[in-house]
Order: structure tokens, then C-alpha cells, then sequence
């Protein structure tokens, strides 16, 4: 069945902004599907409000709208576009809530604009609970005991029949929001209260707990043939009752017998058949009783998703390319698998290693909220890792992380405690629950007791079990001195670092040495190595390159070697050499090559923005001529899709791993050179084991970044180029903190040296603060000092992004932030064009941009940061290499700016490439997304630390309308009348009224505390008292609590106003009301609340911005 | 680089396969010990190792498994295909681990040892299967010493002597001795297998060249009561047991072999109108039958993940359905070579090869793959329904 001829035109709808359960996977599977669809010849219409994604490129669909993802946006689109369908299913549950509403509003039907991939129908039976129960019902298979309540009445009935503990499922929410496991009445009561309140249908389902049971997931595809295939099996390692975007997965299924799997095999088809999703891909979920077997269906997402995602990386199988291409009509017999470019879609992937994901967290940086794992997703990012066998691929996984593991690191928090200290650690799904797990077989605890607490199978305990028992031959023994041994070890995925520090533990040094490797030399040390083996890592690496032991590369093919692989994907494994020298599938070229080095697992502070621009080195340096290597460990990324780079290595980022691949490479063909200054401070922390290994970097060189990072060094750069930075010192001790502080004078910003997305950065204004900092926020010591700032309050912060070629500097885009200087750039609001700068300040900081880049020798990106106080330009940091702003500016420029930076690393001059646009007749303005009501006990409060997960553009003619659709697109929704709450510290007083007139004048009324209350009133304002929280009831939460309050202003100075309005965010935060932490943002929302209409907005797409 | 027949066990080696060529692949012997000669192959699929160790139709063979974990869910007595011996044994990447499942009841070592099935571990299967496609499916000996003793040129010197399953008639060393009257039906969850129901059922004849029991379940639950019957069963014999439909089974070895003394009677079926139904041996039969020629292929087809897609006249609507289907076999009918009146009604979508035949103006056809599936995908059930309809 050939494409449909019948349309062509199609809407496709992303996800919107990073946020926690919807990642950058969509953008994955977004560009893929665009690829597709525009291959076959269709004009494709995007929408997403994510500037950082490589779906809104303006040459990837043939219209870009980067506007807010609500639905009347979105018929404002169709309207205007009028596309002949609609595709739901890429974007997330974003996408596919806007097009039920679409489809109920009647805007579908009016336009004629069809659905593909799914129907509305199909969508909500498969979403909504009761519904998808029947079917299930209907098809023979079972589901848990349940019921689904609309009111807390209707819960506490359906408890009778599900008992405690019992599992609350919102209708219609992504990664679980609002839901939870409850245990006792109490709890069940608090999150039934929260599921209802956040699922739009005011519906929660309630289930019979099936903890412990184990759980799988089933990625299906099918096409409007009927022909119906599996592209992978999952089984979780965390049974059920953690989220499975929370829990470690492996890929395939490992403790299922053929005629199991057969059975879910074909539920999972009759699921899709019975729901009605007529083509495409979907995942279904799946619990078994490990006791006899007993499957129950836990739900299915009738669209690619995270997991459909993970399946494609593991097993090479496109999903999102497939989908797109069945949704227009094509079979699966009819569409040609590109690994092996020989067979066709239409078969079952089939794998010859074992994929490990683990899932990263962030909760250090949400003081307060319980790092527990639970129904509701919390992860901010995933690693995937590939190895010839399990032991292989987690030990893989868990160095790919970042999280400081080399593979099963002690956990010295329960090293040699009681069995009762190890059994609550155990029960407790944390994230470290893993490594908990390894711990306690190290202290002593057998497969059958781990299981009885965990229920992770015994499959996997068993192998945990026998690293650690490897790991305790090493520390009595020392390393092998044969290449048969050290293969061993090795090929069950001990990292060479791991290796040295179980090594030196063998010689039983006393104290802190047996950890931190010894590496200088001397008689100690020999004497130590004689022992041991080796003492460090590059000990390690050199004994086994001594003995002959090297890793050899295999292929991700699909297909289990049975046919020839013609993609390069690749990864890691250590042969035995049973028939001769292990076989290596890496061929690597005799081209002139560049290697790009990813950014590794999502976390807050290194995101989307990071792997956009590894993927556009990717292809300025392919467009440039040469063979380009992206290696990476993020399944949830465009730079891992097959391709994105000529050739892919699907490998953990440590120096060991990239040095083998470097290895490879360099045996055949020219390396150019390696890219370290796209992928975030991950591929950064490798330069110096890179340059000691003699590999060139191209660009800018590792040294001029750490010059722009080490304090001192830059501090005398900045005096010789004669900028000004404000005041600032290094304290190796909390005394010398103490006396910093005071030489530059409260209020002062703190923060550990050499931070990405400033964690622990806090700002005090007191000696006690200060004090407090130190005592629980980091540990302060000659090797980690910390550093102190002056911090300039009620300064404008900018960034400047800036590309140097070594003669030529181009400042790229200027960016005004909205919020005040103090807020962590990647949290706060920001337009560009600035849009209250005066010219000569602006000016004046593209002077110091250009000096920098000069002083500093950029070669490639570079951004700075400045703060305006007082008509005086100060600057705050430098960083020379790619930034989280890279992609916004190429979206509101339209200039693609991280690939100039790509061939200038290369060699090429700025003057030989295109220009970069500086004269916008627009504005667009970025806004930050945040996780806060994942994370409840958190204070969603702005500070010098990072939050944000993700950001949305709003892009119009001026900045009120920009940052309207800026506001709409992160998900509040700007009054347009009602009651306006003011509570400011008083050096905002001044700064808030004009605001507040502007409301009031515009028909708001307004409540405020005490001392704002009497500085309004006494402007002359009509302004009403309210209560703070400590004065007594109804007070302001009363007044929020129970809907009155439409609009929140509140800023607070100092530690204890700060810890007193915490629970005025909180429940602004929990009612979904619009509010402003920072002065500066609530006049940019009372500016855009007066002057726009958000009914009259309109919509543009970027091709017509950027032609006109 | 391989290593030389004269090479001496490296340190810990206690077990060793031994390819016609001189090849040595060393590794860990585990099952039964001695040694065992047969051709290589692999099988990709993820699940179903014991029963694809049971099938008959790996009679001859030493099956490389590409997924690296084996045994992970033990053996039990129900994912058994025959009683007879299949695979003579196996290679895998890792160590056999211990099992995890509630179905189990023998560990898969210990099961291989009983069975008197030969194991090897710690060998890039990968890199063997890949050889296997590039140079085609060669004969060995897989040996286990856990003294480490081997004689590499003895072993060698079997491995060169032992002919090939090229004109090798295997069927004859793995049917039945007499005929059976069958009784199983198919497996559920938490019941195990149902028997076979009662009442006035349409009796097929099935003649078991090496046959799966599956194959025979799935009959039953299509609705026929089953007879099963020697390979080399005459026609008369047939017709004697009054068969409303008589059934090919799978099988070892090379369908010319084979065919030498099962194709006369079964071109005596096909005139006599006998409704006839072929899986795998059975299906190149028939088609020898049918004037039709098969052929060794290269490397074989051999997993759970083969499309194979419908075509010809026929299917009506589900003209170009996709099944994904199960496939065990090294030697196809040559579609080139069928005669007028023979339709091809399956193709692999992996290669083109001819995965299905029906035969005008007859109740005749067979399919290549394995319908029954066991271990596999179960998509293709409707031609045992098929064929047992068509016995009204």
C-alpha cells in the first residue's frame, strides 16, 4: 500500500519545553518523523514552543511555528496553514491532549483536517482508565483491581475493594504527576486530593497495589494493514510501584520463557488492536506475578514515547521514522530497515548483547523533597548502555551516569552498619537502591535475603553478586598479571578505574590513600604497584595495553549479525580471543575524520541545548567534508539517532572509553581532531586526559577554558584587558569566607569552584547565613575552596553570545534577562533584542565580548555574562565554548551560529561563511520551565542555583506579546482580570508600583501584607490588607488555598522572610496560580497582562520572521 | 587468524569446537562430555532455548545461540518439542547462569548433561555467526574434557570425515517407531496443556519426519484428532487409517535424502486428492512432490523475527499480510523451479526465498516456516484452522 496521495499537507505537533517525564526523546522522535514525512514529499507544519530542539530548525519543516502548544494556539495554525492532517503522536502527551481538544472543539472538523497515526477515539481509550479497563476486559486480559474516582467520596469507596496499599493513577497527566503510592488512609486521602487536581478531567484511577510484582514493556508497532510487530521487550530491574521512567530497565526481556513472552507478545498486539491504534508505535505495560506468572496490563500509550525512544537506540529499529511513514499510508513490508538497507521494516529487531538504563536524578537540588521513588516520575535524564552481557552493560551504565561511579562504588552510609541499617536501605526505592544492593552482598547479605526486601529477580542479584565477588578477589589479590585474567575482569565491564582502586585496596593501606589512588611516584609507590598491580587508572590502562587486553567494537545491527550491518553503530565489548584476535566490526575509515563528543545523561544545568549543538557540529562538519563520530551514552537524544553522524559510538563518556575509541579511529585515516566544547562540561572534564594522550582538540584549547574558570588566572585577565568584575576572593576555610565577606560587604554570593547549572550557589546576607553555607552546603578545604562574590542587587544580568575565528570577532545575540541578576541565568527569563537597555551599554558590553574573545584566543563559541548596575557594565563569567543560549539566539536569529562555530573549530574563517543576522524587526523571549510540583516540600523560589528542566520561546512583534506567549508556553496562563496578591521586600517597593497602578487601572484588585499594603496605599493605590501566614487566620494561603487569588507578586529578602513565604509559593504553585518571585518579572507580566490581548494573539511562522 | 590443529588448550579450556577446516574454537565445555559431530548454525532468537534444543529438526546440528544469556530460565517439562534427540549441542557467548523462573525445575547445564547434549561457552558468537554468513554453515565437532584432554587431530579428522547434511536422510534416526494416537493440545498459563477434545472430529494422519510436538497440538486445537505416524509409513498403510487429511511434518536433513522414499507416497496422496498439509521437510517434500526442486541455501534461515509476507492468488483482502514467523531450516524449495499449477503463496521478505506453496485443483499446501511457532511468534495459527477446515 503505497503513501496516500490524498493529503499533503501535515500538521505535526511537538512537545514543548523539557520538563520531567517528557524529554528530549520527543525531539528525537519529532525530527525523525519531519525527516520522514518531508522525504516522501509532504509539506510539513511543525508547532513547538522548544527553541533548544533540532525539530524547529528552520530547514527541517517547511513551516516552523515556535509558539505556545495550548489549543487555540494551535487552531490559529491550522487556521492560517490549513494542513490536510494532523499528527498527534510524536509530540508526547502535550501533543496528544491539544489534539482531543482540537478535535472537541470542532476545529478539526471545521478546517478538514484529518488525524493520523491515531484517532481521537483510539487516544482516549487508551487514556481514559475506564475505558481502556473495558477493553482490556473485552479482550480476555486482565487488569488490576481498580476503580476511578472523581471525588474523594468515590475514591474511599473503590478503597474497600483495592485495600492498602493502593496506587493512584491522574487521568490524562504525564510521567504520573499527582499520583502515588498510599499505605495508610491518610496518604491515600493526600494524593487522591492531588491526582484529582491534576488530571484536566478532575479523574484518578485507584488500583490494587501489584508491588513487588515485576513489570515489562512491550514496544509495538503496526500498520494499517493489520501487520503488527514487536520492536523490543523491557524488564524493569525495579519491580512495581516505581515509575518505569524512574526504574533501571534492561532490554531484552531476561527471566521469561518463550511461551511467557509469547503471551505478552500477543496481548500487546491485541491491546493495539482492540484500542484501535491503527498505525504506528506504542508501548504497553505489563506486570507479572513472579510467583506463577499471573500478567496483568498496566496501561499503553498509544504514541512513540520515552520508552519507544529507548527501544529504538537499543535495538536500532527507527520507531519514530516508521510510525511517521505508516501514519501516510505505507506498510511496514513496503519501508526499508536503514540499518542493513538490504531487509524491510516488517520483522522483530533481534539483539546479541544486553542494554542497561539507568536514570539520573536531581534531587540535591530540591532541598526538602524526599529523594523517594515512587509512581510519579522524577528522573531528569537516562543513560543507556550496551554490553555482551549484563554485568557488562550495568557497570557500563553506572560510569556513563556522571554521578562520580566508576561502577558499584561502596555506599559508605551503610558500610559495616547493622543489618537492620542495611535492611532499611534496602526497602527504601531510592535512586542509589542499586548500589545498596551491591553494599550489602559486600556486607554479607545472601541473593535470597536482597530479594526478599528488593524483589529484584534473582537473575539479576545473582550478577551483582558475582562482581562483588570479584571486586573482593581484586582487593585481596591485586590485579592479574595475565591477559586472560584482566579480559575477565574486564569483559564484566570493570572500568579501568574501578580496577585501580580495588587494586590498591589489595596492598591495605590505611586511611583516605587505598581510595584515592596512588599516583605519584617514588619508592612508596612502586613498592605499592609491585602489590597491587597498578595504582591509578592510567596504570591500570597501560598494564592492560601491555598484556594485549583492548576492547573490540561490535555493531548494533538488528538483526543478531545475520545480515551485514551497513550503518556504523557501535559499541564496546571485550572478546576472548577463541579463534584468534577478537574480532573488531569497527572498519574504521581512511577519511580525514572529527569526533564530537556528547553531553551524556540529561540533568538540570546540561540538557537539549548541549546535544543541539553536538548535533549541528555533526552536520556543518559533514556539509564541511569530513567523516564526522558522535560518541554518546543518551538514548533520549538526536545526536544518538543512527543519522545524525557518519559514524555513532553508543559508549559512557569517561577518558577510558573515549580513548579506546580514539584508538580505533586513529588506526585508519586522519583524525582532524575532537570536539570537547559542545556536549556541557561532560566532554570538557576529558580535554586533559585527551590532550595528555596527544589527541588534538580543535577550537578554542581546554587551557583558555580553564583560564575563563580558574578565578585567579582570569581575575589577571581581566585586569589586563581593564574590565571590571565585582568585587570577589577565594576561601579555602570558613574563617577566610567570613573575612572575604567582609572585605566586600554582605549582601555576597557563594559558590563552590567549578559548578555547571550553580549548584550550591546561594547568596547571604549575614555573618549566620555565611555560616550556615558552610557548614551544610559544601565542604570547604584547600582542594575545594569556595568562591565569594559581590553580589549586585537590582542589577540587569545580560548574556552576550559571541564567535571568534582568531581574527574576526561577531557577537551572535544579546540577551536582557527579565529577572535580576542573582537568579541562575538558565532560570531566568531573558529577551533578545534587550528590551530596555539604552544602545551605549549594549555597546559597551559588545566591546568587552570582543576583548574577551581576543584575550582569551576563542576559536568557535563563547558567551559572557554581564550585569548592569547603575549605567555600569560588570562582568560576571566567561565561558568559551558552546552555552545553554546557543540554540535560542540560532532560533531568534535565524542564524545557525553553533554550525559557524563548527567550522571555525575546523579552520574555517568567519568571513568565508554566512553572516549572523543582528537587526531584528521582532523580539523573542525565552522562558524557563521548572519541576517544582514534582518535588513537593521543595520552595519553588528562584535562586543563584539551577531548577529549570527546560525552556519555551515566545517570538512577536514586541516584547509585551513575546513574553505573553513566553508565559502561555511554560503553562501559566496570564490573567486578564481578578485579585493580584503583592507581597515585595522593601527595595522592590519602588520598583512594584507602576506595575501594580497598571493592574488596578486595568480592573484588578489587590491584597498585600503589612508593609507593601501601607507603601501602596500610601501611593495612593486601593489596595486591601491581607494577613501573612504567622498573623493569624484567613491569611493569604486561606485566600489562595480557596481560588480568590488570580495573580502572585512575591519577592523576599534575607533567610527568614525567604523560609516565611515559602508556603505562599507553594500553594500559588499547587493552585496553578501565575506568580512572580522576582520584581523585574512581575512588572514584564503586569506589561503584558495590560497590553495584550491573549484572544487577539497571532501567530507567524519562523521562515516568514527570518525572510522578512 | 585461526588457530592450527596442533595448538595446545589454552589455560582453562574444557571444551573445544573443531570446524572442518582446521578451525579451533576454545572455550568452556559444560552438559554432557565427549564429543558429537554435526553441522553449525545459529539461531537468533531470545527466547526458547530448550526448545529449540528439542526440536528434531536441529537433529545433526550444534546450534550457536546469538543472544549471549542462556539459561536463564532453567528447563522444565512442558517447553519440550520431542522426545527425541535434536540439537547434539551448543555454543554461547556466556557462562550458562542459573535460572530464574516459576517454571523451572533443571537448571540448563544440568539438563544438557542429561539429555547427553555437548555445551560450549565463552565464544564470541557473534563473530562465529557472522563467519557462518560469509562462508556458509560449516561441520565441526564440539567436545567437552573438563580434564581439558583433547585430541585435536582426531577430533579433526571426524569433523572432515563426517559427510554433510547434503543428501543426508536424518528423518529416518528421529521419527517414531510406530504409529500414535496423539492426545495433547495447546499450553495455558497456570493449566499447562489441555488434551485433546471429544466427539466426532476430522482424523488427520501426520507422518513424523523428526516432527514437533507443538505441531501436532496445534492440529488438535484446530479442531482434528491426530494420528501420528513413522516416517516411512507406506500409502497404504495411510489410507488404511482412513485419514480425512494427512500431515507433513518438519524434519532433519536434506529433502532429496529424505524425499527418496517419502515423495512417492506422497505424490500418491496428491492423486488420490488426499487434502494435504507440509511444514518445513514436509513443505519441500510436497513440493518435490509437485515437480518442483529445493536446494541447500547458504547459511540458512534460522530465528524467531523472519517476515514472511503473503502473496499470489488467493488471499483476498490479506493479500501482502506480514506473519513474523519462526524458521528453522538450511535447505528451500527453488521457486524458479515450480511447476504450472504449483503457487507460491509465501515469500521471506529477508531473502526473496520461497516460503510457501499451494497446489492447484488439490487441498494441498505447505509452508516453510513453523506455523506452530514454539519458541516464536504465534501469528500464523490460521493455517492449522486452514487445513483442518478443509477436511469437512
Amino acid at each position: 500500500m503505497p503513501k496516500r496521495t490524498d493529503i499533503s499537507s501535515i500538521l505535526v505537533i511537538g512537545a514543548g519545553p523539557i520538563i520531567i517525564g517528557q524529554a528530549c526523546e520527543f525531539d528525537y522522535s519529532g525530527t525523525q518523523a519531519i525527516k520522514a514525512l518531508k522525504e516522501d514529499g509532504y509539506r510539513v507544519i511543525l508547532v513547538n514552543s522548544n527553541p533548544a530542539t533540532i525539530m524547529t530548525d528552520p530547514d527541517m519543516a517547511d513551516a516552523t511555528y515556535v509558539e505556545p502548544i495550548t489549543p487555540e494556539i494551535v487552531a490559529k495554525i491550522i487556521a492560517k496553514e490549513k494542513p490536510d492532517a494532523l499528527l498527534p503522536t510524536m509530540g508526547g502527551q502535550t501533543a496528544l491532549n491539544c489534539a482531543l481538544r482540537l478535535e472537541e472543539m470542532g476545529v478539526l472538523a471545521e478546517h478538514g483536517v484529518e488525524m493520523i497515526g491515531a484517532k481521537a477515539d483510539a487516544i482516549d481509550k487508551a487514556e481514559n482508565r475506564q475505558r481502556f479497563r473495558e477493553a482490556m476486559d473485552k479482550i480476555g486480559l486482565e487488569s488490576a483491581r481498580s476503580g476511578v474516582a472523581h471525588s474523594m467520596d468515590e475514591a474511599f469507596e473503590i478503597l474497600e475493594r483495592t485495600g492498602l496499599p493502593s496506587i493512584i493513577r491522574p487521568s490524562f497527566t504525564m510521567g504520573g504527576t499527582g499520583g502515588g503510592i498510599a499505605y495508610n488512609k491518610a496518604e491515600f486521602e493526600a494524593i487522591v486530593r492531588s491526582g484529582l487536581d491534576a488530571s484536566p478531567t478532575t479523574e484518578v484511577l485507584i488500583e490494587e497495589s501489584l508491588l513487588g510484582w515485576k513489570e515489562y514493556e512491550m514496544e509495538v508497532v503496526r500498520d494499517r494493514k493489520d501487520n503488527a510487530i514487536i520492536i523490543c521487550s523491557i524488564e524493569n530491574v525495579d519491580p512495581m510501584g516505581v515509575h518505569t521512567g524512574d526504574s533501571i530497565t534492561v532490554a531484552p526481556a531476561l527471566t521469561l520463557t518463550d511461551k511467557e513472552y509469547q503471551i505478552m507478545r500477543n496481548a500487546s498486539i491485541a491491546v493495539l488492536r482492540e484500542i484501535g491504534v491503527e498505525t504506528g508505535g506504542s508501548n504497553v505495560q505489563f506486570a507479572v506475578n513472579p510467583a506463577d506468572g499471573r500478567l496483568i496490563v498496566i496501561e499503553m500509550n498509544p504514541r512513540v514515547s520515552r520508552s519507544s525512544a529507548l527501544a529504538s537506540k537499543a535495538t536500532g529499529f527507527p520507531i519514530a521514522r516508521v510510525a511517521a511513514k505508516l501514519a501516510v499510508g505505507y506498510t511496514l513490508d513496503e519501508i526499508t530497515n536503514e540499518i542493513t538497507g538490504a531487509t524491510p521494516a516488517s520483522f522483530e529487531p533481534t539483539i546479541d548483547y544486553v542494554v542497561t538504563k539507568i536514570p539520573r536524578f536531581a534531587f540535591e537540588k530540591f532541598k526538602g523533597a524526599e529523594p523517594l521513588l515512587s509512581t510519579a516520575m522524577k528522573s531528569v535524564g537516562e543513560v543507556m548502555a550496551i554490553g555482551r552481557n549484563i554485568k557488562e552493560s550495568m557497570q557500563k551504565a553506572l560510569r556513563g551516569l556522571e554521578t562520580g561511579l566508576d561502577g558499584f562504588n561502596r555506599v559508605v552510609e551503610i558500610e559495616g552498619a547493622s543489618r537492620d541499617v542495611i535492611t532499611a536501605a534496602l526497602s527504601r526505592a531510592t535512586p542509589e537502591r542499586l548500589l545498596c544492593v551491591a553494599q550489602a552482598f559486600r556486607e554479607g547479605f545472601t541473593v535470597e535475603e536482597i530479594h526478599a526486601i528488593t524483589h529484584y529477580d534473582r537473575w539479576f542479584l545473582r550478577h551483582i553478586e558475582e562482581i562483588i565477588a570479584a571486586e573482593k578477589a581484586i582487593a585481596t589479590d591485586g590485579l592479574p598479571n595475565d591477559a586472560e585474567g584482566l579480559r575477565k575482569l574486564k569483559a564484566m565491564g570493570f572500568s579501568d578505574k574501578r580496577l585501580a582502586t580495588l587494586a590498591v585496596r589489595s596492598v591495605n593501606v590505611a586511611g583516605g590513600l587505598a581510595e584515592t589512588q596512588a599516583k605519584r611516584s617514588g619508592l612508596l609507590h612502586d613498592a605499592l604497584r609491585a602489590m597491587a598491580g597498578a595504582t591509578s587508572e592510567d596504570e591500570v590502562r597501560a598494564l592492560r595495553h601491555k598484556l594485549g587486553v583492548f576492547p573490540v567494537f561490535k555493531r548494533i545491527d538488528s538483526c543478531a549479525a545475520e545480515f551485514e550491518a551497513i550503518t556504523p553503530y557501535m559499541y564496546s565489548t571485550y572478546e576472548a580471543p577463541s579463534f584468534g584476535t577478537p574480532e573488531d566490526e569497527a572498519f574504521p575509515s581512511e577519511r580525514e575524520k572529527v569526533v564530537i563528543l556528547g553531553g551524556g545523561p540529561n540533568r538540570i544545568g546540561q540538557g537539549i541545548e548541549f546535544d543541539y549543538c553536538c548535533v549541528h557540529a555533526c552536520f556543518a562538519l559533514a556539509d564541511a567534508g569530513y567523516e564526522t563520530i558522535m560518541v554518546n551514552c543518551n538514548p533520549e537524544t538526536v545526536s544518538t539517532d543512527y543519522d545524525t553522524s557518519d559514524r555513532l559510538y553508543f559508549e559512557p563518556l569517561t577518558a577510558e572509553d573515549v580513548l579506546e575509541i580514539l584508538r580505533v579511529e586513529q588506526s585508519k585515516g586522519t583524525l582532524k581532531g575532537v570536539i570537547v566544547q559542545f556536549g556541557g562540561q561532560t566532554p570538557l572534564k576529558l580535554a586533559g586526559a585527551l590532550e595528555k594522550a596527544g589527541i588534538p582538540i580543535l577550537g578554542t584549547t581546554p587551557d583558555a577554558i580553564d583560564l575563563a574558570e580558574d578565578r585567579e588566572r582570569f581575575a589577571k585577565l581581566v585586569d589586563k584587558l581593564d574590565l571590571k568584575q565585582p568585587e570577589n576572593g577565594i576561601a579555602h576555610s570558613g574563617e577566610e569566607a567570613l573575612a572575604v565577606a567582609h572585605r566586600i560587604g554582605y549582601p555576597v554570593l557563594l559558590r563552590p569552584s567549578y559548578v555547571l547549572g550553580g549548584r550550591a550557589m546561594e547568596i547571604v546576607d549575614s555573618d549566620e547565613q555565611l555560616a550556615n553555607y558552610i557548614a551544610t552546603a559544601v565542604q570547604v578545604s584547600g582542594d575545594s575552596p569556595v568562591l565569594v562574590d559581590q553580589y549586585l542587587r537590582d542589577a540587569i544580568e545580560c548574556d552576550v553570545d559571541a564567535l571568534c575565528d582568531g581574527e574576526q570577532v561577531v557577537i551572535a545575540g544579546v540577551m536582557q534577562h527579565i529577572e535580576e541578576a542573582g537568579v541562575h541565568s538558565g532560570d531566568s527569563a531573558c529577551s533578545l533584542p534587550p528590551y530596555s537597555l539604552p544602545q551605549d551599554i549594549i555597546d559597551e558590553m559588545e566591546r568587552q565580548a570582543v576583548a574577551l574573545a581576543n584575550g582569551l584566543g576563542v576559536r568557535g563559541l563563547m558567551n559572557v555574562q554581564f550585569a548592569v548596575k547603575d549605567g555600569e557594565v560588570y562582568l560576571i563569567e566567561v565561558n568559551p565554548r558552546a552555552s545553554r543560549t546557543v540554540p535560542f539566539v540560532a532560533k531568534a536569529t535565524g542564524s545557525q551560529i553553533a554550525k559557524i562555530a563548527a567550522r571555525v573549530m575546523a579552520g574555517e574563517k568567519l568571513a568565508d561563511l554566512p553572516p549572523i543576522k543582528r537587526e531584528l524587526d521582532y523580539v523573542a523571549v525565552k522562558e524557563a520551565v521548572f519541576p517544582f510540583a514534582r518535588f513537593p516540600g521543595s520552595d519553588p523560589a528562584l535562586t543563584p542555583e539551577m531548577k529549570s528542566t527546560g525552556e519555551v520561546m515566545g517570538i512577536d512583534r514586541d516584547f509585551a506579546t513575546a513574553f505573553t506567549k513566553s508565559q502561555i508556553g511554560q503553562g501559566s496562563s496570564l490573567p486578564e482580570s481578578g485579585t493580584l496578591f503583592v507581597s515585595v521586600k522593601d527595595s522592590d517597593k519602588p520598583h512594584i508600583l507602576a506595575p501594580v497602578k497598571a493592574l488596578i487601572e486595568a480592573g484588578f484588585s489587590v491584597i498585600a501584607t503589612g508593609g507593601t499594603q501601607a507603601y501602596l496605599a500610601e501611593q495612593g493605590l486601593d489596595v486591601k490588607l491581607v494577613n501573612k501566614v504567622a498573623q493569624g487566620r484567613p491569611h493569604v494561603v486561606d485566600r489562595i488555598v480557596d481560588g480568590e487569588v488570580a495573580l502572585v507578586f512575591n519577592t523576599t529578602e534575607g533567610w527568614q522572610s525567604h523560609k516565611d513565604s515559602q508556603s505562599i509559593r507553594a500553594s500559588a504553585l499547587e493552585m496553578k496560580v501565575p506568580y512572580y518571585t522576582t520584581a523585574a518579572a512581575s512588572a514584564a507580566a503586569a506589561q503584558a497582562i495590560v497590553s495584550v490581548k491573549v484572544a487577539d494573539l497571532e501567530v507567524r511562522s519562523l521562515q516568514d520572521y527570518y525572510s522578512s | 587468524m585461526a588457530f592450527s590443529a596442533s595448538s595446545p588448550a589454552p589455560h582453562g579450556a574444557t571444551g573445544v569446537l573443531v570446524l572442518a577446516d582446521g578451525t579451533i574454537i576454545w572455550g568452556k565445555g559444560f552438559g554432557a562430555t565427549g564429543d558429537a559431530v554435526g553441522e553449525v548454525c545459529f539461531n537468533t532468537a531470545m527466547t526458547g532455548y530448550q526448545e529449540v534444543m528439542t526440536d528434531p529438526s536441529y537433529a545433526a546440528q550444534i546450534v550457536t545461540f546469538t543472544f549471549p544469556h542462556i539459561g536463564n530460565v532453567g528447563t522444565n517439562g512442558e517447553d519440550v518439542e520431542s522426545a527425541v534427540e535434536g540439537a547434539v549441542g551448543c555454543v554461547v557467548r556466556e557462562d550458562v547462569t542459573l535460572q530464574s523462573n516459576f517454571r523451572s525445575e533443571v537448571e540448563f547445564v544440568e539438563w544438557m548433561k542429561a539429555k547427553g547434549k555437548i555445551g560450549l561457552s565463552g565464544v564470541d558468537t557473534r563473530a562465529l555467526t557472522r563467519r557462518i554468513r560469509m562462508s556458509g554453515a560449516p561441520n565441526a565437532v564440539i567436545a567437552h574434557s573438563p580434564e581439558g584432554k583433547f585430541d585435536l587431530d582426531a577430533l579433526l579428522g571426524k569433523a572432515q570425515g563426517w559427510p554433510g547434511l547434503e543428501g543426508m536422510d536424518l528423518a529416518v534416526g528421529v521419527t517414531r517407531s510406530g504409529e500414535e494416537s496423539w492426545n495433547g493440545s495447546y499450553w495455558q498459563l497456570g493449566h499447562g496443556y489441555h488434551s485433546a477434545g471429544v466427539g466426532d472430529r476430522p482424523h488427520v494422519v501426520a507422518i513424523d519426519y523428526g516432527a514437533k510436538d507443538n505441531i501436532f497440538r496445534n492440529l488438535v486445537r484446530a479442531g482434528a484428532r491426530v494420528t501420528v505416524v513413522p516416517a516411512q509409513t507406506s500409502y497404504d498403510a495411510i489410507m488404511a487409517l482412513k485419514p480425512a487429511g494427512v500431515f507433513l511434518s518438519n524434519g532433519p536433513g536434506d529433502p532429496a535424502a529424505t524425499g527418496e522414499y517419502a515423495v512417492p507416497v506422497i505424490k500418491a496422496l496428491l492423486d488420490a486428492d488426499m487434502p494435504l498439509f507440509g511444514i518445513c521437510l514436509g513443505h519441500q517434500m510436497l513440493a518435490l512432490a509437485a515437480g518442483a526442486k529445493t536446494v541447500k541455501m547458504h547459511q540458512g534461515h534460522r530465528g524467531a523475527n523472519h517476515p514472511v509476507q503473503r502473496v499470489g492468488e488467493g488471499w483476498g483482502e490479506t493479500t501482502g499480510l506480514v506473519e513474523i514467523t519462526s524458521m528453522n531450516h538450511g535447505f528451500a524449495v527453488d521457486a524458479d523451479s515450480l511447476p504450472a499449477g504449483v503457487e507460491q503463496t509465501h515469500v521471506s521478505l529477508f531473502d526473496g526465498s520461497n516460503c510457501g506453496i499451494a497446489i492447484a485443483g488439490k487441498k494441498a499446501f505447505g509452508v516453510q516456516y513453523h506455523p506452530e511457532a514454539s519458541p516464536g511468534p504465534q501469528d500464523s495459527f490460521y493455517l492449522f484452522e486452514k487445513f483442518v477446515g478443509m477436511l469437512g
